[in-house]
């Protein structure tokens, strides 16, 4: 691993502390939504803005990430924005939400625009299943698709059985997972679990999905949108809003990683959460040991485990270990997804968790946790992956 | 064909057509760094293990250890719905255990992917390979117990 030392280049720096989210919107949440994408998106931009106390038509950047079925011409003349001088789309999809807001951050630093919006719009709950749409396979997917590991949850099952071969992890450690975030759901009037509570009995019923993995830890299927705005430190500190400065940034594709099928490096256990988190420190002036809320990509259980190692909350091997105690609730070590997440709030491909962690900075979380100065932000472990701190 | 049906089939591209004539011959073929000979996988133009070299291609053992394995069942696309539970294995190569292939265990060649028991499947155990012919041009790898 290389130094922190080694690792800061020219322009170091520049980005810690430099921008601030000083807006958040978003739709409802629901298995089926009224209007298109396109409509949810600018209704939870508006919302944003509105929340920033900033008139539309001075937004002249914005982000977003694939996967996204609205653009950036369309988004800027339905909100009546002036001209528009940064945009940047990032890819991979889920492992993408935070790169957004660093991407925002890095371009309001260079001067590339003055007021930043990133957003994500999707009806996964009303629309199809992207793992069951009639496309011709990518080349990845000719090694996979043909034996029958069709889906995102077949291609984390297969990661998870070897983990919990390996570190004698058991269904009681996802169930954990599961549990810990249902019951942030159920202090969050937005969460579509808000009224659905889980035990450790029904976790251990449910139906299998894809073995060992069963319905619970999978995220939910959502309708809904939701939006960031971002503008300068200077700025941020007349607005609405308390800012909830953007500390740190980090990207990261894992030497020979693989986007899902990450199983052919030399530890496919170690993914591209270890690189992106390498990044992200070397930036930071917290480390993990300070970090005392976090909110981390949960479309499936296991990736929980494999991120608290790759992010440093424990040693490789030991993310289920983590997990136990009530270590993940509201009180423990490291309470995570304090909306709900993916697997119980919505699942907006990790937007949610981004809003989330600017809640937990405001002080207005459903399950606020008082003594956090900092919130990590992650996505999606197993794909090229993102993450930002935020802090007060 | 529909285009369902094609959908799981693999992409045969320049990349992968040597793997895929060796599986028509009932080779398992791997592509190797010209320069250091480590294997590599999936195949690509160019060797991560040496930047810019030009890959060959090697015939293996066949010979592997399971590495991890899955059980899908519904909802799944609709040849597969019929036959899970069914079993997705990884094995990793005895030649290079960094080189892991996602298949499928069965009894025997030519086998359905649903035949063996998934409580009788075990990370470690020793497998090879054998094919199945799915048409002229496509020959699938598949695994039974060494």
């Amino acid at each position: 691993m290389e130094s922190a030392a080694t690792v800061l280049a020219a322009g170091a720096g520049m980005v810690k502390d430099a921008a601030a989210i000083v807006g958040i919107g978003q739709t409802g949440f629901a298995k089926r939504l009224e209007g298109s994408e396109k409509k949810l998106a600018v209704t939870a931009i508006l919302a944003a803005l509105d929340d920033a106390g900033i008139d539309p038509g001075e937004v002249d950047g914005l982000a977003s990430y694939t996967m996204e079925s609205t653009d950036e011409v369309e988004i800027a003349k339905n909100l009546g924005a002036g001209d528009i001088t940064y945009f940047s789309q990032v890819g991979y999809g889920g492992g993408a939400g935070p790169a957004t807001i660093g991407q925002l951050a890095m371009a309001i630093a260079a001067g590339q625009c003055r007021v930043g919006v990133a957003w994500r719009s999707r009806k996964r709950g009303s629309g199809g299943r992207p793992w069951a749409a009639a496309s011709a396979p990518s080349a990845p997917a000719t090694w996979t698709r043909p034996y029958g590991l069709l889906r995102p949850v077949d291609e984390i099952a297969m990661l998870t059985r070897r983990y919990m071969h390996e570190t004698g992890a058991t269904r009681d450690h996802l169930a954990n997972v599961a549990i810990s975030v249902r019951k942030m759901a159920n202090n969050n009037p937005a969460a579509l679990m808000y009224e659905k509570t889980m035990t450790r009995e029904q976790y251990m019923a449910a139906r299998w999905v894809s073995e060992p993995l069963c319905l619970f830890d999978n995220c939910l299927e959502t309708d809904g949108a939701l939006a960031c705005v971002l503008v300068s430190a200077d700025r941020a500190r007349d607005c609405r809003q308390p800012p909830a400065y953007v500390h740190a940034f980090g990207q990261g594709i894992g030497r020979q990683s693989h986007t899902m099928t990450n199983y052919w490096g030399e530890d496919p256990l170690s993914g591209p959460a270890w690189t992106c988190a390498r990044q992200l420190y070397a930036h930071s002036d917290f480390r993990a040991t300070d970090i005392r809320v976090a909110q981390l990509y949960d479309a499936f259980t296991p990736l929980i485990l494999l991120s608290l190692e790759g992010y440093g909350f424990c040693k490789r091997g030991e993310g289920a270990a983590f997990t136990e105690n009530g270590a993940l609730e509201s009180g423990g070590r490291l309470p995570i997804n304090t909306s709900g997440g993916g697997l119980s709030e919505a699942y907006v491909h990790g937007f949610n968790l981004i809003n989330e962690g600017v809640r937990q900075i405001r002080g207005t979380s459903a399950n606020p946790v008082d003594s956090a100065e900092c919130c990590l932000v992650t996505a999606g472990e197993g794909v090229p992956t993102s993450a930002v701190i935020l802090r007060r | 064909m529909s285009v369902s049906e094609a959908v799981l089939l693999p992409q045969i591209d320049e990349d992968s057509a040597p793997f895929f004539e060796g599986a028509r011959r009932g080779e398992l073929r791997i592509q190797q760094c010209s320069a250091t000979g480590r294997l590599i996988f999936p195949p690509r133009p160019f060797s991560p293990w040496s930047p810019g070299a030009e890959p060959t291609w090697t015939t293996v053992s066949g010979r592997g250890t399971i590495w991890s394995y899955v059980v899908p069942h519904p909802p799944l696309l609709p040849q597969f719905a019929a036959l899970a539970p069914y079993n997705v294995v990884l094995v990793a190569l005895d030649e290079d255990p960094t080189i892991r292939l996602i298949g499928n265990l069965v009894r025997r060649a030519g086998g359905p992917i649903n035949e063996v028991d998934p409580s009788e499947i075990e990370i470690g155990s020793a497998v090879r390979v054998v094919f199945e012919r799915i048409d002229d041009e496509i020959s699938l790898p598949r695994w039974v117990l060494a």
